[in-house]
């Protein structure tokens, strides 16, 4: 087992170099963006003395090199700075009623893994049980109607799925409600009455990829010597796709299941959009127009983090499926 | 119900290829009663496999039984449902694979995967299932039979694989096994110990069974009678001691020719002489776990030494520390007398170009995109520099030596070559170069004996024309004997004997080299008999058989 600790710890010692080396790229694009906040705010009208006024209060008229670390140092002791927006530039930037950017974010970013995690709930089962399905009937009708039911929805935008389901599941049957308009303090199951059909769409989305890496992984393992043992023992076709072949077919599976987690956390704005839900996406994309860069920093860090963190978690299953390794000789 | 189990009539298989069925078996017939052991032999695409699963009503994808019939005790394999042959499946006829390594599931551990058909089939609870498979481990000789069964496949070694997997086929007490080849990925020593424990759970139980082998010398210790197939079509059929003393067709008998091809002597070496490799010393690692030990030999011009051992023994690895792979830790490996650096990287062209390689699966060795043309072509370019004509007319001058027309095949992929025929390319490949020596690694052993005659004879033809060396490193020790002037016997990373072959195979023998001679099977149904006895290994367990049945 030692071994594999070792590999563990250097996955995550190799996620931490890449989370700071996409922190420097985050920063160079955030401040390669054309415009700046205090542009933004003051309009076309604005004297130059003014926006140098206000570039200067938040700091902006510092060198890169400056701005960069003491943006990382703050990041290490968990400062993600002061939203520009929320500052007051009035009254002398200030008051002590300034919401932190962390605090700004934070329950953003619940909403936005609940509702990555009910989609998750549905979708990875639901896909797998396809997949496993669609294996075992393979080249048959079911297997072909499973195939172009989730190639369809994955080829259609995601705006048009979600306005089929409110037409369906709450326009015509009022099953479930066509806003999610969640908000702090809401029950466990009013929040995911109204979280349905945002992750019903995401679903439609991501259900194909996951699928169809089941179905492949496990047909690719049906001319193994051991499977054709496990007919010749007279074991039932879906023990020996279930028993036999899926245990080896782990790995390919548990990585794109990671893929599609990180787009649930980092993709869904459109979806975030129709279904007026608030998630980390609508909060990023009005960040980015009116150039508020530290929020924009902080969420672009945290969808890396999340795709890091995922992949990191696939390769170490991926790893753990593995008998081979899991018990050395 | 008379006593015959399985009744197998005009039996026709056919493959599907290119949008078209091809008939692989056209026809054949046998009767098996119960506790007889049938041996079909022949060479690979003969059709003994498809035959051997046909048996159990079971066909690969791709394949069909297209006519005739195959009543195992009885029942109609050829029309029952899937649900009455699985139900017979496992529990009334099993199946042994060739590769154990390959057809254990590397997900679960080998007790789990014997229960299996056990509880499945409802034949025995998980407890009872276990604890007798545990009994056939112990009847099988497999070490540490109480907890080898607890272990993955990756952590048992081929030859308990494979008598694993004897013991799961035992585990409902079939009526019928089949045995693909069983014993074919083993070494010599290994193949007797299975051999021996297959042949005597066999009798005990009064199993019935269809031995398949291409190795002739192998069925004539397991089996009852004998079937030959050639190319889908039965040969003949006899009992086993009628059919080697007194075999009737042509075809039988050049099968039992082929161990004949030797080669003349060749006179001894001048003591002067300078070898044209000269391994001395040499001590090699694969990082931090020691493989060779202190290994030493030469090898002089226009000479062939055999390299033989086990798996593991280190005959491979010494190829590597020469070709510079795997450079020595210490030692130095010398070519015409001078010293080689130890790693490729650091040897020029010239030396990389006097040494080559052919190895023992051409299937993975050629590139399966390029051409032969492009494959024989690539090494002409980058040794001598040839382009375009030149380059063409040195590829055609190649597939000559190795006897294949180059209007022909030049512009073949490796896919559309016969196994044969893809080794001739190998050796084309490493001619190309226009080396003095080369490493031949097991290149007959996937290989039929017809064919692996063929490929030993041109090489022994290119020996004679072009004055090469070969290392020849194989663990058969019938091709040692016809191939071979000098012999290094390897056992455990260390060299244990090594002389002229004439010596080799005359005692006094060093213990080892006694073992690995006395274990080849020899074409006497008697051998293995004799051979258990005077090494004083009894029946396996027979004190058992009451207690278990």
């Amino acid at each position: 087992m030692g071994s594999i600790a070792r590999i563990i710890l250097q996955r995550l010692a190799l996620g931490l170099l890449t989370l700071l080396i996409v922190s420097m790229v985050i920063f160079v694009a955030v401040n390669a963006l054309p415009g700046d906040f205090a542009q933004q705010i003051l309009g076309q009208g604005a004297t130059p003395e003014a926006i140098e006024a206000i570039r200067k209060d938040l700091g902006l008229d510092q060198n890169y090199f400056l701005r960069y670390f003491s943006w990382l140092g703050n990041l290490l002791t968990g400062n993600l700075g002061i939203s520009f927006a929320q500052m007051n530039f009035a009254s002398n930037m200030g008051g002590d009623q300034l919401i932190g950017v962390a605090e700004q974010i934070r329950p953003r970013f619940m909403n936005t893994m609940f509702l990555a995690g009910v989609t998750a709930v549905i979708a990875v089962p639901l896909s797998i049980i396809l997949g496993l399905l669609a294996a075992l009937y393979r080249n048959t009708v079911f297997d072909r109607a499973a195939n172009i039911t989730t190639l369809s929805s994955i080829s259609s935008p995601e705006f048009f799925l979600a306005y089929i389901l409110i037409l369906f599941l709450a326009v015509l049957n009022p099953v479930f409600p066509s806003l999610s308009n969640i908000f702090d303090g809401m029950g466990f199951g009013d929040r995911l009455n109204k979280t349905m059909l945002p992750a019903l769409t995401l679903t439609l989305v991501v259900t194909a990829h996951m699928m169809r890496m089941t179905r492949a992984a496990i047909i690719n393992l049906l001319a193994s010597p051991y499977i054709e043992m496990a007919r010749l023992k007279g074991i039932s076709p879906m023990r020996v796709i279930v028993k036999h072949a899926l245990p080896n077919a782990l790995a390919p599976i548990i990585n794109v299941i990671a893929l599609n987690l990180a787009y649930l956390i980092t993709g869904v704005v459109v979806v975030e959009v129709v279904f007026v839900y608030p998630g980390i996406g609508q909060l990023f994309v009005d960040s980015v127009k009116i150039r508020d860069i530290p929020v924009v920093q902080a969420c672009c860090l945290i969808f890396a983090a999340a795709y890091i963190l995922l992949n990191l978690a696939a390769d170490i299953m991926s790893i753990l499926s593995n008998p081979r390794l899991r018990h050395p000789k | 119900m008379s006593g015959t189990l399985l009744k197998i009539r005009n039996l026709q298989i056919e493959g599907r290829a290119d949008e078209t069925w091809n008939p692989i078996i056209n026809g054949i017939d046998f009767d098996l009663n119960k506790g007889e052991v049938l041996g079909l032999i022949g060479e690979s695409g003969a059709g003994k496999s498809t035959a051997g699963l046909a048996a159990m009503g079971f066909t690969r994808d791709g394949c069909r039984i297209s006519g005739g019939t195959v009543e195992f005790d009885g029942i109609d394999l050829v029309n029952a449902s899937a649900a009455v042959k699985r139900g017979l499946l496992g529990k009334r006829i099993a199946y042994v694979a060739q590769s154990a390594a390959a057809s254990f599931n590397p997900a679960h551990k080998l007790i789990e995967q014997h229960v299996e058909a056990p509880v499945q089939h409802g034949v025995q609870d998980r407890a009872t299932s276990q604890a007798d498979g545990i009994e056939l481990y112990r009847r099988l000789r497999l070490p540490d039979p109480d907890n080898i069964g607890f272990r993955y496949p990756h952590q048992v070694s081929g030859g308990q694989l494979q008598r694993a997997m004897t013991a799961m086929a035992m585990s409902c007490r079939p009526d019928l096994i089949i045995f693909d080849e069983p014993t074919t990925a083993l070494d010599v020593t290994t193949q007797i110990e299975v051999l021996a424990a297959i042949r005597d759970i066999v009798e005990q139980f009064d199993t019935a069974a269809i031995y398949i082998t291409h190795d002739l010398a192998v069925v004539a210790q397991m089996a009852d009678k004998i079937k030959v197939l050639l190319k889908g079509d039965e040969v003949e059929e006899a009992d086993t001691r009628t059919m080697l003393s007194d075999p009737k067709e042509e075809y039988t008998k050049s099968l039992w020719a082929v161990r004949s091809f030797q080669r003349p002597a060749k006179p001894a070496i001048n003591t002067g002489a300078t070898p044209v490799i000269s391994v001395q010393n040499v001590t090699a690692a694969y990082g931090t776990v020691p493989v060779l030990f202190d290994v030493n030999f030469d090898i002089h011009q226009g000479r062939t030494v055999a390299v033989v051992g086990e798996s593991g023994s280190g005959k491979s690895t010494a190829a590597r520390c020469i070709t510079g792979l795997l450079p020595p830790k210490q030692g130095h490996i010398e070519f015409d007398g001078v010293a080689l650096p130890l790693d490729y990287k650091k040897r020029n062209k010239d030396q990389l170009r006097q040494a080559q390689m052919i190895y023992q699966m051409a299937d993975t060795a050629l590139n399966p995109r390029k051409s032969i043309g492009e494959i024989i072509g690539r090494p002409v370019q980058f040794y001598s520099g040839l382009t375009g004509a030149d380059k063409r007319r040195r590829v055609e001058q190649l597939l000559e030596q190795i006897e294949l027309e180059p209007t022909q095949y030049i512009n073949r992929l490796p896919s559309e070559l016969s196994g044969g025929q893809k080794q001739r390319v190998g050796i084309a490949r490493a001619l190309a170069a226009d080396p003095k020596f080369i490493i031949c690694d097991e290149v007959t052993s996937a290989l039929d004996q017809l064919v692996a005659e063929g490929i030993l004879k041109l090489l022994a033809d290119l020996q004679d024309t072009l004055g090469l060396s070969y290392m020849f490193i194989t663990h058969d020790l019938a091709t040692v004997r016809s191939i071979s002037d000098e012999v290094v016997v390897m056992k455990d990373g260390r060299v244990v004997e090594q002389g002229p072959k004439a010596d080799m195979f005359q005692p006094p023998h060093h213990p080892y080299t006694d073992l690995l001679l006395s274990s080849v099977p020899e074409m006497d149904p008697d051998w293995l008999t004799e051979l258990l006895e005077k090494r004083g290994i009894d029946n396996i367990g027979d004190a058992a058989v009451g207690k278990m049945v």
